[in-house]
């Protein structure tokens, strides 16, 4: 579903952020990106949102390489990825409701068919209740699941969340990694950013482990289910 | 629980379904671009106040210059000659010779005024009393003023008129009063140019007034743009508010700028009305005129939406999510 072949990324005067990246991701997998701060995560996922692009190497999902996607049709694959983001990006005039829907009327789905989507969405995350809500009146992890529920209303293949629980105690931490693992159980392939190792190791899911812009092989990461 | 059939719903949709979700997208961006001239009333009235007023210039200038026109092409049919006679002609011989003149084909009337009453008039007028009575002998000439068919008032046949009544031996000097009425239409048609032009300087203005107005609302809204390209939006999806919003604008400015002319001719109407009534004409301003007010809105439309492409080119590729 994601493959990563020797990929590179430097920034405009900057070191090297990520360094002959090779891995993959089959579908309706969930994985792990854990490494320290620096260590080159966000960058990953930017590529895989195409708000980056790599230096050398190839980027292929769901069967599109991604050097081959021209700029007008980049919306028309960012449709194919549904971004959590850590600081939620919420539109904070708007309601719940609109917030979630802004995908669909993006996508130009009929309109009479928005309200029951969305409906389906807060549900999954819990706050159907919160419809009429603006952001600011809800708490932390309220706006993350709110987030997420946009995220996903589109029903896209791939779901990546940069550091979803940065802002999160460690319960809720846990609650929206279980979100993430029940969309996966549904067949999203799932890749998230964390550097909440304990989190990691107690949900007992694969993980890819980066260190300052290199992969750490899977030996060396200590756990039996990291692989590359 | 969304499903993982996300491929197949997209394409069991009809064409007719994206069609109407893409017409009710457009309504409703219609829509929230209104409600939001009322967001920021105070910038928005500015706005709209600044292009009603480049509106109503030109506008208003275009509708004056046009009644003068209206009304020098209405004086064209009553184009008159004036034949000044010699001095040395006697009353008798005036009143033969306005009788010759009057059975001429391409004369409807003709008026005599004699060399007394000629000076009557001009004393009465000057108030050059004492002065003219100290000269003696009356200097003013006779004057026959000939009013011709509509057929022969055409400028050219009103010059063969002239001068056939030049030649004759009792004429001093044949007067066409169509002279300084040509020289009006001219002064009206560069007056016109002068206009349009001032129009188009003032159009650019407008432009470039809701250019900007929309650029610091681009910058505003940064954030959901920056969003709405991650979540996949299309230029056009994004640029479309933008392109909406600036319409608004115009629109509303050329609503400012009919109303501002209608104030300017009720304003105008009063004097003109006593002008007119001294030249014991009826004669009264005529206004925009549907097409005109159409013209108006239409351009208010079509410069908004101009200036609003403008900023939304300049700025809108600028703003990527990072
Ligand atoms: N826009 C940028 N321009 C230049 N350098 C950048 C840019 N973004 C990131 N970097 C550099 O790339 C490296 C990797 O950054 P990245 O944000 O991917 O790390 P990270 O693993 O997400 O860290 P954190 O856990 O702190 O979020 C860092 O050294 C960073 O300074
Ligand atoms: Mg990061």
């Amino acid at each position: 579903m994601i493959q990563f072949s020797e990929v590179s990324k430097r920034y405009h005067g900057g070191n090297e952020a990520l360094a002959n990246v090779s891995f993959s991701v089959e579908h309706g997998e969930m994985v792990f990106l854990t490494g320290p701060s620096g260590a080159g995560k966000s960058t990953l996922l930017k590529l895989l949102a195409l708000i980056e692009r790599p230096s050398r190497g190839q980027i292929i999902v769901n069967g599109q390489n991604l050097a081959g996607i021209r700029r007008r049709r980049i919306p028309h694959y960012r449709r194919q990825v549904g971004v959590v983001f850590q600081d939620h990006k919420l539109l904070h005039d708007r309601p719940v409701f609109d917030n979630v829907a802004l995908p669909l009327t993006i996508s130009g789905v009929p309109y009479n068919e928005i309200p029951r989507r969305v409906g389906a969405a807060l549900e999954l995350v819990g706050l159907l209740h919160k419809e009429r809500a603006l952001p600011v009146q809800l708490s932390t992890g309220e706006q993350q699941r709110v987030g997420i529920a946009r995220a996903v209303i589109s029903r896209p293949p791939i779901l990546i969340a940069d550091e979803p629980t940065g802002n999160l105690d460690p319960e809720l931490s846990y609650e929206v990694m279980h979100l993430f693992q029940r969309l996966n159980q549904v067949g999203i392939t799932v890749l998230v950013a964390s550097h909440d190792h304990n989190l990691i190791r107690r949900l007992g899911e694969r993980f890819i482990s980066l260190r300052a812009g290199h992969l750490v092989p899977p030996e060396l990461s200590g756990d039996t289910h990291a692989g590359a | 629980m969304p499903a993982r059939d996300s491929g197949a719903q997209l394409n069991r949709r009809t064409l007719g379904q994206r069609l109407r979700a893409y017409l009710h997208h457009h309504r409703l961006t219609l829509l929230r671009g209104f409600t939001q001239l009322g967001q920021h009333p105070l910038a928005t009235f500015m706005t709209v106040a600044v292009i009603g007023i480049a509106l109503a210039l030109p506008a208003g200038a275009l509708v004056l210059v046009n009644n003068a026109r209206g009304l020098s092409a209405g004086w064209q049919g009553t184009a008159r000659l004036s034949l000044f006679l010699k001095t040395s002609v006697s009353d008798a011989a005036v009143q033969q010779l306005a009788e010759q003149v009057r059975a001429h084909a391409g004369v409807a009337s003709v008026q005599v005024i004699s060399a007394q009453q000629s000076l009557a008039d001009f004393q009465q007028r000057s108030g050059f009393n004492d002065t003219l009575s100290l000269l003696g002998n009356n200097p003013l000439p006779a004057v026959l003023v000939i009013q011709p068919t509509p057929e022969a008032s055409t400028p050219a046949a009103a010059r063969a008129l002239a001068q056939s009544f030049a030649a004759l031996p009792q004429v001093d000097q044949v007067r066409m009063d169509v002279q300084w009425l040509k020289r009006l239409q001219a002064i009206l048609a560069l007056l016109h140019r002068g206009v349009l032009s001032v129009a188009v300087l003032l159009a650019i203005a407008v432009v470039l007034i809701v250019g900007n107005t929309i650029r610091l609302e681009i910058e505003n809204r940064r954030a959901e743009i920056e969003v709405s390209k991650l979540l996949g939006a299309t230029d056009r999806f994004i640029r479309r508010p933008f392109l909406y919003h600036g319409a608004w604008y115009g629109v509303t400015g050329g609503v400012l700028a009919w109303i501002l002319v209608l104030i300017g001719l009720a304003l105008m109407g009063g004097p003109v009305g006593r002008l007119a009534s001294l030249y014991s004409s009826h004669f009264s301003l005529s206004g925009l005129g549907v097409d005109g007010v159409l013209d108006l809105l239409v351009s208010g439309i079509v410069l908004g939406w101009l200036g609003s492409w403008l900023a939304v080119a300049r700025h809108l590729r600028a703003i990527e999510p990072t």
